[in-house]
């Protein structure tokens, strides 16, 4: 102990000794210079709805759902981020939120990426949002809404994020164009089991500026995964815990050496009066896109079981307009849109037909789901934001209204929004 | 056919005058490398005098002209914090990548004012490494063009002794310049002086002028009706001359804190290209004297 004390005293003193030189040449005292960047987001909601989302014609994975009702917290987020040396540059996001009750920790990014490779060429490495779409690559606290749009939640699980390798191009023009390439492993959602190297991605970027006031991107991409199985449970009703209804346990079903294909396209238009967007913006933003996939079924009911062969063709797409009309304040409207035509064929059946599949599942549902979403948020720094939130979605089977009040609050570092 | 072969003349003639590539994040910069670099540059501003250069996006534009940068010239001193180091990771550019030598950051030449004892986020956006804006005094514009020009030389060594030259002509300029200011407003110094934004401290510091309050309650922060009122009391017992507002902030707070104390509001250019006279930085620097003189100060 004594000794301990005395070790730590002689460090210490050597410290003050040695510190004075070191400020002496750079004006600060370093030994913590070399930290990264840490960021942290609080993110914190009340919200109010009536328990229903369904989205039948979907099978739903990733985290799509409605927010607990109440007060809740969303993903705190805490980000690291710094160069590692001239060559490569490094980031982590973990992401903690409650689900189910429970505390989840869940690690959203964790990738290298090369620094100034050259020729235009960018490769990254490690967990990462896919920059397939427009939005899919921002995180959740640089969202316009509170919640992802029907079309991510359907086909994404509210993103795409999967670990593999990227390799982007941005050719040497004054046209902004850049092409990329990702082969992931392909198993999260909408992908499944397979043997780790399934998932790819393409996707081409272009945008410019008009005058000094407006400028634009707009976005093509496309993903493919093969899979042995995916789980599925029929469809969600609802992410409330405790409500266990009987009549609305459904039975299992799995789909089996599947195969995925989306294809999407995104324009983004943004106007600020002289270009100063701090002052006024106007962002016009939409995205579309539609998945194909064939797959076996295989339905477990029990003791019954019912092969079939599946057909689905799902698309969707939203549209979203967001004013800043003071400093501090914005007003958004989305309107949200999709559907499914989704087909099969009977394969095999054991004490439950296709008829009856279909008819608990709700998997062949073809009408529309629309969703219509208003914002207004208040911002008294650029690093906090509270906002107000009304949706309404309307269903094959209903309506919910989805009310929210949400603040998100970021602490450190001075994190840099992609356009 | 007469627009390909157009085009094929304009691809020739750019090729082979424009060695240079530079990106400039602020006009002045863009003024400055003009100066510096003479003809063997093509120059791209990333802002305008319009913009405010600490909340820029990183837009697609912004980073295709990242991508064919041999040299890129910002304030630095984490200015640019919200848009510049994404646009130099998205540019995937070795040549202005931060220990390149064709990175700079004009602010880190020079010695900064106003440096936080404390870094916390309560007192608004503040730059731990002091205040970025160090365009607004030609003295320290003097060794940041001494700086930038032997940049340039180490960039483009071939042409070494043509950037020498420039620089020495622009520095004489220059020179007699501050001097023939100095003297003929001298009338400015002790004035004191309301800003909108923290952003004149290096003008104020050559022009020997005191700041005595600024209209935003925090860096970043616009003010509200009570910070205003609080502001007006404060004022109230230690009247300004002027109230300075930069061409790209909104000057509605200003002139109603004008209005109260009678005190004339002075929009100022702030960087070059505001406005007719301030096409370069001697005009800059001409244009904000003579309106800071107006009229009877």
């Amino acid at each position: 102990m004594t000794q301990q004390r005395f070790a730590l005293t002689t460090l210490a003193c050597a410290i003050a000794l040695a510190s004075p030189a070191v400020s002496a040449q750079t004006g600060t005292i370093t030994g913590n210079e070399f930290n990264p960047a840490i960021s942290l987001i609080l993110d914190g909601y009340y919200a109010d709805h009536h328990d229903e989302f369904e989205l039948p014609g979907f099978q739903l994975g990733g985290e799509a759902g409605l927010p607990e009702k109440g007060f809740g917290l969303g993903h705190s987020e805490l980000t690291i981020s710094a160069n590692i040396d001239d060559a490569f540059y490094g980031s982590a996001s973990i992401a903690i939120h409650e689900h189910d009750g429970e505390t989840e920790t869940e690690l959203e990014e964790a990738f290298v990426e090369t620094l100034g490779l050259g020729h235009g060429f960018t490769l990254k490495g490690g967990r990462f949002f896919s920059h397939l779409g427009y939005m899919n690559s921002q995180h959740e606290h640089a969202w316009d809404f509170a919640d992802a749009p029907l079309v991510y939640a359907a086909l994404f699980g509210n993103r795409l994020s999967d670990e593999g390798v990227q390799a982007r191009w941005l050719a040497p023009t004054d046209l902004y164009l850049e092409l990329g390439v990702e082969v992931t492993r392909g198993d999260s959602y909408p992908g499944g089991e397979n043997s780790g190297t399934e998932g790819k991605v393409l996707f081409a970027k272009i945008g410019s500026d008009i005058g000094h006031n407006a400028s634009w991107q707009l976005g093509a991409s496309a993903y493919q995964s093969e899979f042995f199985s995916r789980a599925a449970e029929s469809h969600d009703h609802g992410q409330e815990d405790g409500h266990d209804h009987e009549e609305e346990v459904h039975g299992e079903f799995l789909l089996e050496n599947g195969d995925v294909e989306i294809a999407g396209v995104d324009a983004v238009f943004k106007w600020a009066p002289t270009g100063n967007s701090k002052a006024q913006q106007l962002v016009l933003q939409a995205e579309y896109f539609q998945r194909k996939e064939t797959a076996t079924v295989e339905f477990f009911e029990d003791t019954n079981s019912l092969l079939a062969d599946y057909d689905g063709k799902q698309d969707g797409y939203y549209v979203q307009a967001v004013y800043r009309f003071l400093p501090g304040w914005r007003a958004g409207v989305r309107y949200d849109a999709i559907e499914a035509d989704n087909r099969f064929v009977e394969l095999e059946a054991d004490g439950v037909d296709l008829e009856e599949f279909l008819a608990e599942t709700e998997f062949d549902n073809s009408d529309p789901i629309t969703r219509r979403t208003f914002m207004v948020d208040w911002s008294r720094s650029e690093f906090s934001r509270i906002r107000f939130q009304y949706g309404y979605l309307d269903m094959p089977h209903g309506q919910d209204e989805l009310f929210l009040i949400q603040y998100t609050m970021s602490l450190g570092a001075h994190g840099a929004h992609r356009y | 056919m007469r627009f390909c072969l157009m085009m094929l003349l304009l691809l020739v003639s750019t090729g082979s005058y424009a060695q240079l590539n530079i990106f400039a994040c602020e006009p002045e910069w863009a003024a400055l490398s003009a100066a510096l670099a003479g003809e063997q540059a093509e120059i791209f501003t990333a802002t305008t005098a319009q913009q405010d250069p600490h909340h820029i996006e990183a837009r697609p534009s912004l980073i295709a002209k990242m991508r064919k940068a041999d040299l890129v010239v910002c304030s630095g001193a984490e200015l640019e914090t919200g848009w510049l180091p994404l646009l130099l990771r998205s540019s995937a550019n070795p040549k202005v990548q931060l220990n390149a030598p064709g990175y700079f950051e004009a602010a880190l030449q020079v010695e900064r004012l106003g440096i936080p004892e404390k870094l916390d986020r309560s007192q608004g956006d503040v730059h731990s490494q002091g205040n970025p804006h160090v365009h607004l005094d030609p003295r320290r514009l003097l060794t940041i063009a001494d700086a930038l020009s032997q940049r340039l030389q180490t960039i483009d060594a071939a042409n070494a002794s043509h950037y020498q030259q420039l620089l020495q002509t622009w520095r004489a300029q220059w020179q007699t310049q501050i001097a023939r200011w100095e003297q003929e407003y001298a009338q400015l110094r002790g004035k004191k002086v309301v800003v909108y934004h923290d952003n004149w401290r290096y003008l104020l510091d050559w022009l020997q002028l005191e700041q005595l309050a600024t209209i935003e309650p925090r860096p970043g922060i616009p003010p509200s009706g009570t910070d205003q009122k609080r502001l007006l009391e404060k004022l109230a017992t230690q009247k300004p001359d002027r109230i300075l507002v930069a061409w790209y902030e909104n000057p509605k707070a200003a002139r109603w804190l004008g209005d109260k104390l009678q005190v004339p509001v002075v929009v100022l250019p702030f960087t070059v290209g505001a406005d007719t006279h301030s096409q370069d930085l001697a005009g800059l620097f001409e244009r904000t004297l003579h309106l800071l003189r107006g009229d009877g100060l």
